[in-house]
C-alpha cells in the first residue's frame, strides 16, 4: 500500500497576494467554512522582513543540519518547509508577548530574537536551555509535547490577573494535539478567556505517523468548537495568510476576547530529526509536490513580482545569512562542554547538604582524573 | 485556640493571601465550596475571584498553569483534591516543574506549591488513600513537606508559599480533624529540618505526616506497657532531608526503625535505613528496621486497618529490634 499524500494537502492552497490573506473559520456548531479573503496590513518594510527572517532561517536551518552531520550538535529537528507558519505566527507578536515554543520551531524562536547560538544549546548538548526566558521573554523549547501549551496559558492567567496587556503563543503539532495536554490547555484557555493564541502546525506526520492516525477529524481546528473558542484554518505555506489569520487571534486575545486556536496547514521537507529516514513512511512524490510550495520561494516570486524586493536586497539577505551560518560554525565547533560541577548548581536557588556531599565526590573524582 | 490541623491549612492559606497578592490559590472545587475538605473554606469570598478560583476537572492543566503562573511573577498554590487524582499532573510536575530551574541555568525559579491531601485511614473508596511520597522525593527538584501536627500544617504551608523553589506538600487527610492549642502565627521552622518530637533512649522511631500521631501513641504505649523509652524524630521535609537530626537520635539510642503507610519496596524507609547504616554503622546496635505498609494495592476500607501500621506493629518491631 503506498503511502497515503497526507491531509494537509487538501488544505487550504489559497495564495492570493501581498496585502491579501485567507483562511478558513470554524462555525461555532463545528463546521469548517469555506475561505474567506482578508486584507492584511503589511507595510513593504514589514513584507521585506517578513522575508529577510524566512530566508535566514532557512538558512540557520541549512547549518544546523550540516552542523549536525559533523558531530557539532547532537541531534537537530528541522523546521525547512514551516517557515511561513513560524515566521509568521511570532511576526504577529508585540515585543512584551510570551513566547512557549517546541524543539520543531527553532525557526520560529530564532525569528523572535533568540540568539541562534544561545539557542541551538539544546541541541549541542551544552546546556538544556541555553538562553535567558526573561531577556526574550520564551519559554525553553519543550520536548515532552503539549506540555508547554498549559504554560502559556498559566501565564496568561497570570497576566490576565495583574491587568497586563500582553499574548502568550505557543506552538504545537499536529501529533501532540493528540496529547491531554493539549486538550486540558485549549479547554482551560477558554474557561479563563486567557489570552492565549494556539498555534498548531499540521505538517502531516508526527515522525513517522500521518494525520489520518492521529485523527478521525478533517482538521484540528475543529477542536476549538469543542471547547467554544475561535478555531481557524489557513494555508501554513502563506506568510501573508499566517500573519493575518494569528494577528486576528493576537489583536483579539489583547482585546480580552479570549484564545483562538489556529490550524496552519504545512509539511516538513526535512526528516523528523537528524536520526529519522523519511523513506521508510513516505513518498518521494508527495515531498516534491510539497516542495514546489516551498513557503520560502513562493514568497520571494511574489515579492518580486510585486517589486517588494530587488535583487541586491535578496543579495543582502544572503550575505547576512552567510555571517549568521559563519557564526553558528564559529561557536558550536568544538564549544567547551562547561564545568561538570555546575550540574548542582541550579537544581534549587540553594545546593541542599545531600548535593554538597555529592559534588565533593564528583570534585574528588574529577582531580583523580587530572592527576593520572 | 484550639484548630484542627485543616483549619491550620486553612489559616495559613488565608494569611500567606492577605500577606502576598501574588498568592493565588485554585484547584478543583476548591472556590465556592472550600474544598472537599474545606482547607481552603472561605477564601474565595475573602479574596475574589482572582484569587481563589475552581478549576475545570484537569490535574495536568492545574500543574501545567501553575508552573505558567509562577514564570510570571505569582505565587500559585494548587490543589490536586486526592492523592490517587494526582498522578495525571505527574508528566508537569517530573518534566517541568520539577526540571525548571534547572534547565534554564538557574535564570528561572519557580515559587509554587501543590497541595496534596495523601495517606488512608479514613474508610474511603479505591484510590482516595494512597501514600505518594516516593515518586516526588525520587524527583531532583522538587521539595517534599509533610506535616504531622496541626502547628507544623500552618508553620510548614507558609514555609512552603514563601520558598522560591516547588514544593510539594503532602497533607496526611487522615490527621485533618487531629487539634492542637495553637496561636497564630505559628513560627515556621526552616524547610528541611526534622525534629524530636518525644526524646527516649531505647531506641529511635522516625515518622512523618499521618505516622507520626502513630509513632507518639506507641512511645506512650511503650513507657506505660514496657518501659521503653521510645524517642520519636518527626522528619516533616521529605526532602530535602534533614539526616543530621537522624543520624544524632540513632547514634544515641543504637536502634532505629522507620513507619511509613506507603508500601515497604523501594519506599521512603529504605533510603533513610540505608543512609543510617552508612553513616551511624558503628553505634547501631541492630540493623535499622521499616514498619510499613504492605506491597498491595491499596486494600479496601473494611481491611485497611490490616494494611495500615498502627501502635502494635511499630511496639513488635521495637521489641524485635531489641532483640539482637
Amino acid at each position: 500500500m503506498s503511502v497515503e499524500v497526507s491531509s494537509a494537502a487538501s488544505g487550504p492552497s489559497s495564495f492570493p497576494g501581498l496585502s491579501q490573506a485567507a483562511w478558513q473559520d470554524v462555525a461555532a456548531e463545528g463546521a469548517l467554512g469555506a475561505a474567506t479573503p482578508h486584507d492584511v496590513d503589511l507595510s513593504a518594510e514589514q513584507l521585506r522582513s517578513l522575508y529577510r527572517l524566512m530566508a535566514l532561517s532557512r538558512r540557520v536551518d541549512r547549518q544546523a543540519i550540516n552542523l549536525t552531520r559533523q558531530g557539532a550538535l547532537g541531534v537537530f529537528a528541522s523546521s525547512q518547509g514551516q517557515e511561513a507558519a513560524q515566521v509568521g505566527a511570532v511576526f504577529a507578536l508585540e515585543a512584551d508577548d510570551w513566547l512557549f515554543p517546541t524543539y520543531r520551531e527553532t525557526v520560529g524562536t530564532f525569528a523572535r530574537g533568540v540568539d541562534v547560538v544561545e539557542l541551538l544549546a539544546l541541541f549541542s548538548g551544552s546546556w538544556h536551555c541555553g538562553f535567558d526566558p526573561y531577556k526574550y521573554r520564551v519559554a525553553p523549547l519543550t520536548t515532552p509535547l503539549a506540555t508547554q501549551a498549559l504554560h502559556a496559558v498559566g501565564l496568561a492567567m497570570a497576566a490576565r490577573i495583574k491587568h497586563d496587556p500582553i499574548v502568550a503563543l505557543t506552538f504545537f503539532g499536529d501529533g501532540a494535539a493528540s496529547e491531554g495536554d493539549a486538550h486540558e490547555a485549549l479547554n482551560m484557555a477558554g474557561v479563563y478567556g486567557a489570552p492565549v493564541v494556539f498555534v498548531v502546525q499540521n505538517n502531516g506526520y508526527a515522525i513517522s505517523v500521518p494525520y489520518r492516525l492521529q485523527t478521525k477529524a478533517s482538521s484540528i481546528a475543529l477542536r476549538a468548537a469543542g471547547v467554544g473558542i475561535p478555531g481557524i484554518r489557513v494555508d501554513g505555506n502563506d506568510v501573508v495568510s499566517v500573519y493575518g489569520a494569528v494577528k486576528t487571534a493576537v489583536d483579539r486575545a489583547r482585546r480580552g476576547d479570549g484564545p483562538t486556536l489556529v490550524e496552519a496547514v504545512t509539511y516538513r521537507l526535512e526528516a523528523h530529526t537528524t536520526a529519522d529516514d523519511t523513506s521508510r513512511y513516505r513518498s518521494d512524490d508527495e515531498a516534491t509536490e510539497w516542495r514546489g510550495r516551498d513557503p520560502v520561494e513562493r514568497f520571494l516570486r511574489v515579492l518580486r513580482e510585486g517589486g517588494v524586493v530587488d535583487d541586491a536586497f535578496v543579495a543582502e539577505v544572503e550575505a547576512e545569512g552567510e555571517a549568521t551560518a559563519a557564526r553558528m560554525r564559529d561557536f558550536l565547533f568544538d564549544a567547551p562542554a562547561g564545568d561538570p560541577r555546575e550540574m548542582f548548581d541550579h537544581v534549587y536557588a540553594a545546593r541542599t547538604p545531600q548535593l554538597d556531599i555529592e559534588r565533593a565526590l564528583l570534585e574528588q573524582e574529577l582531580r583523580a582524573a587530572e592527576e593520572s | 485556640m484550639e484548630l484542627t490541623m485543616a483549619g491550620a491549612l486553612n489559616a495559613a492559606l488565608r494569611d500567606s493571601m492577605r500577606d502576598d497578592d501574588s498568592v493565588v490559590v485554585y484547584g478543583e472545587d476548591v472556590g465556592r465550596l472550600g474544598g472537599v475538605f474545606r482547607v481552603t473554606d472561605g477564601l474565595q469570598a475573602e479574596m475574589g475571584t482572582d484569587r481563589c478560583f475552581d478549576t475545570p476537572v484537569a490535574e495536568a492543566g492545574i500543574a501545567g498553569t501553575a508552573l505558567g503562573m509562577a514564570l510570571y511573577g505569582l505565587r500559585p498554590v494548587v490543589e490536586m483534591q486526592f492523592d490517587g487524582f494526582s498522578y495525571p499532573a505527574l508528566n508537569q510536575v517530573i518534566s517541568h516543574v520539577a526540571k525548571y530551574r534547572n534547565r534554564t541555568r538557574g535564570r528561572v525559579g519557580l515559587p509554587l506549591v501543590i497541595r496534596i491531601p495523601y495517606g488512608g485511614g479514613i474508610g474511603a473508596v479505591e484510590h482516595h488513600s494512597e501514600s505518594p511520597e516516593a515518586y516526588y522525593a525520587h524527583t531532583a527538584g522538587l521539595t517534599v513537606v509533610s506535616p504531622g501536627t496541626p502547628a507544623d500544617a500552618y508553620a510548614l504551608l507558609r514555609a512552603s508559599i514563601a520558598f522560591d523553589d516547588p514544593v510539594i506538600f503532602l497533607e496526611p487527610k487522615r490527621r485533618y480533624w487531629l487539634k492542637e492549642e495553637l496561636d497564630l502565627p505559628v513560627a515556621a521552622p526552616p524547610i528541611g529540618e526534622a525534629i524530636v518530637r518525644r526524646e527516649g533512649t531505647t531506641a529511635t522511631v522516625i515518622a512523618y505526616g499521618p505516622m507520626v500521631t502513630t509513632a507518639l501513641e506507641a512511645a506512650t504505649r511503650a513507657s506505660d506497657e514496657q518501659g521503653w523509652e521510645l524517642e520519636v524524630v518527626d522528619v516533616r521535609t521529605l526532602s530535602p532531608l534533614d539526616m543530621g537530626t537522624l543520624v544524632a537520635s540513632a547514634t544515641k539510642t543504637g536502634r532505629a526503625l522507620v513507619v511509613h503507610e506507603a508500601a515497604r519496596f523501594v519506599g521512603y524507609g529504605a533510603e533513610i535505613a540505608a543512609e543510617l547504616s552508612e553513616r551511624a554503622f558503628g553505634y547501631l546496635a541492630a540493623p535499622v528496621l521499616r514498619v510499613t505498609g504492605f506491597d498491595v494495592p491499596y486494600p479496601s476500607a473494611k481491611i485497611e486497618r490490616h494494611f495500615l501500621p498502627d501502635a502494635d506493629r511499630i511496639l513488635d518491631a521495637v521489641g524485635r529490634l531489641l532483640e539482637y
